[in-house]
């Protein structure tokens, strides 16, 4: 009995190291939105699918479902075999940079963070020079010369997308106001549409006509209540419009899905370091599509299209709140 | 502050309040009747989730309120068979309610939509859209009286009038009609009830059942009048603040309404002020005005509404014969 429980051990002790040899598979971990928020983790979603598609390859992937469940994901991921693992959002630098040093052969990278480790990744967006085209947009299409911000947690880096946006906007007409608000302080914040929705119609009753939100799963929240209200809604991360055809003037796109199938491609050989994706790298920018296409019509093409075009060339400096903490204009 | 903000700031209270008047004259029921009901919270998602899950596949959101108050009531005779039928700890079942509508509604969600447990957005037919009363319109040029007519009074979803209705009449049924005495003396003294020849089991299902109604009202206020659609958890510790607002009333229809309101003013100056300039002081933290709705609550829980009595027969199963 006991020799056929060690040979039976055995074969499965061959078969888990046979399996552990076969996934050197990546692996992804959705952060608390989770994966079908329409927005920043569906947009690298998007990007893993299309990884998987293009190369017929397979991925792991977690859906946390609480803080507490960040280090275990990776560790877990780490500790099978799983390379490289990807985390979307900033939420997860502290755990990763106290997990990172534990496992020195696996590749890890980050998405909106930066972590200082030999081994990872760190992928960061200029959200402030997309939201700085999108705020144009909203200025040059705002009747009421009010527009509105939401926003998820007040921390750097979305006011970093409120001080880009309140740039581009006042970038057309410096009269135009600009309502800045935030949904909460605790990560609950980016999944409450109820609040996003009521927070949206304080703003379209203080007179806004155009609001613009980068609170994940709440902003779904947002446009419903500007599609209700009858004003327009700019969705972020991932191309909303389809959302709410007509209602929603553009999206700020942030292309976290080409940086996930980037980083899936590069696979093990993966650099590690820090890379910043702008305006230039086509790693932000806004959202033209059949859906939003009447809403803007030619000189507000033109001209931000000329915007977009002197930032990437360096001529236009969208200055980024996280440098300094602070924002020339509000 | 002029006319127009505070008329805006009432008109998002009563937005905010309705979910929770529905939760709270429930527990008010359920509690008069001697059940404590931790599992309002439970109640309001599971009836949210099933509300717009319906209305997202029929297309009508009279079907899914109804198929979430059946989701709602099904969960209150959970709770009435443990407690009332077993005799089983009152706050234990009401904790595991809360765990499986938090649970079994984001399991559900996406085995049937495959979106992460959401339910599909929800448009026109399937919602509760905002009526117009008689005269909104004509009367909204009318200066004070029509700003807070068409404005404030006018222009809410069906479900938040019904809400603001079953205040009246839950204080009728409970204070001017005989199955209301019955229905509190059974959570005062259920040995006084039973010698005079009614069933008290009879009495306290019937309390849950109430108790489920109104949860599930709620609930579809929530998913399909307030939001447009469910997702995970979205109930967002309501049940939790009606029970709050439910002791705070002192277990009595007409202070529930204002405790609730009182709870929806403080989230929409929270919502509204999110940085306010204090002369010399200089700006109040945003951290600060989404924590004073909390803070208030303690305070005036802690120091102005008295002594708080439940029901003497509270939580405590009532055996027949030992």
């Amino acid at each position: 009995m006991i020799r056929i429980g060690a040979k039976l051990g055995a074969v499965v002790m061959a078969l888990f190291v046979l399996a552990g040899g076969a996934l050197a598979d990546p692996a992804i971990i959705y952060d608390l939105g989770g994966k079908f928020d329409k927005s920043f983790n569906e947009s690298a979603y998007t990007g893993a699918e299309g990884w998987k598609a293009r190369t017929g390859g397979s991925y792991r992937e977690i859906e946390i479902q609480s803080e507490a469940q960040r280090e275990q994901a990776i560790r877990r991921l780490a500790s099978s075999g799983s390379n490289p693992i990807v985390m979307t959002g900033f939420a997860f630098a502290s755990t990763l940079a106290a997990v990172a040093p534990d496992f020195p052969d696996t590749k890890f990278a980050i998405i909106d963070s930066v972590v200082d480790e030999p081994n990872v990744r760190s992928v960061v967006f200029s959200e402030h020079e997309g939201s700085y085209l999108v705020g144009v947009i909203a200025g040059m299409t705002t009747k009421t010369n009010t527009v509105g911000f939401v926003g998820g947690m007040g921390i750097g880096l979305i006011k970093r997308f409120a001080c880009g946006y309140v740039q581009g906007v006042k970038a057309v007409n410096p009269d135009i106001q600009v309502i800045q608000q935030m949904t909460g302080s605790d990560p609950s914040a980016w999944n409450d549409p109820v609040k996003g929705s009521e927070i949206t119609k304080s703003q379209v009753s203080s007179g806004a006509d155009i609001v613009y939100h980068a609170a994940g799963g709440t902003g779904v929240g947002v446009l419903q209540a500007a599609h209700d209200a009858g004003i327009l809604g700019i969705g972020v991360d991932s191309n909303q419009n389809h959302l709410h055809p007509g209602s929603v003037l553009t999206s700020m796109l942030k292309r976290v899905d080409v940086a996930v199938d980037e980083l899936f491609t590069a696979g093990t050989d993966l650099s590690t370091g820090v890379k910043v994706l702008g305006v230039a790298e086509n790693g932000v920018g806004y959202a033209l599509d059949e859906h939003n296409a009447p809403l803007i019509p030619e000189d507000v093409l033109a001209e931000v299209e000329a915007k977009r075009a002197a930032i990437a060339d360096g001529n236009l400096q969208v200055h980024n709140y996280t440098t300094d903490d602070s924002c020339p204009v509000n | 502050m002029d006319l127009l903000v505070v008329v805006q700031l009432l008109d998002s209270m009563l937005r905010l309040s309705a979910p929770l008047l529905f939760a709270c004259l429930a527990g008010l029921y359920s509690e008069r009747a001697g059940i404590f009901d931790i599992g309002l919270e439970g109640k309001l998602l599971a009836s949210a989730f099933f509300s717009a899950a319906f209305a997202a596949i029929t297309g009508s959101v009279w079907l899914g309120m109804a198929a979430g108050i059946t989701a709602s009531v099904l969960l209150a005779l959970i709770h009435g068979v443990a407690s009332i039928t077993f005799r089983g700890n009152q706050l234990i079942s009401g904790v595991a309610i809360n765990f499986l509508a938090s649970g079994l509604t984001a399991l559900i969600g996406q085995n049937w939509f495959k979106i992460g447990g959401r339910t599909p957005s929800l448009s026109g037919d399937a919602r509760f859209l905002p009526v117009d009363l008689p005269f909104a319109s004509a009367l909204a040029d009318v200066p004070i009286i029509g700003p807070l007519y068409s404005d404030l009074i006018s222009g809410h979803t069906i479900l938040v009038y019904v809400g603001l209705l079953a205040v009246p009449t839950t204080w009728w049924i409970l204070f001017r009609t005989r199955f209301g005495l019955r229905l509190r003396a059974v959570g005062e003294n259920p040995e006084a009830v039973d010698t005079g020849g009614i069933s008290v089991t009879r009495l306290r299902y019937q309390a849950t059942l109430i108790c489920g109604l109104l949860c599930g009202l709620g609930g579809a206020y929530l998913a399909t009048g307030m939001a447009a659609g469910f997702i995970k958890d979205m109930s967002a510790g309501k049940g939790f603040m009606a029970l709050a607002a439910l002791i705070f009333a002192k277990w009595r229809p007409g202070y529930a309404l204002y405790a609730c309101l009182l709870f929806g003013l403080l989230e929409a100056i929270a919502i509204r002020y999110q940085s306010i300039q204090i002369a010399g002081v200089g700006t109040v933290p945003v951290q600060f005005m989404q924590a004073l709705p909390y803070i208030l609550t303690i305070i005036i829980l802690a120091g102005f509404v008295g002594k708080a009595i439940p029901p003497r027969a509270g939580g405590v199963p009532y055996v027949k014969e030992r």
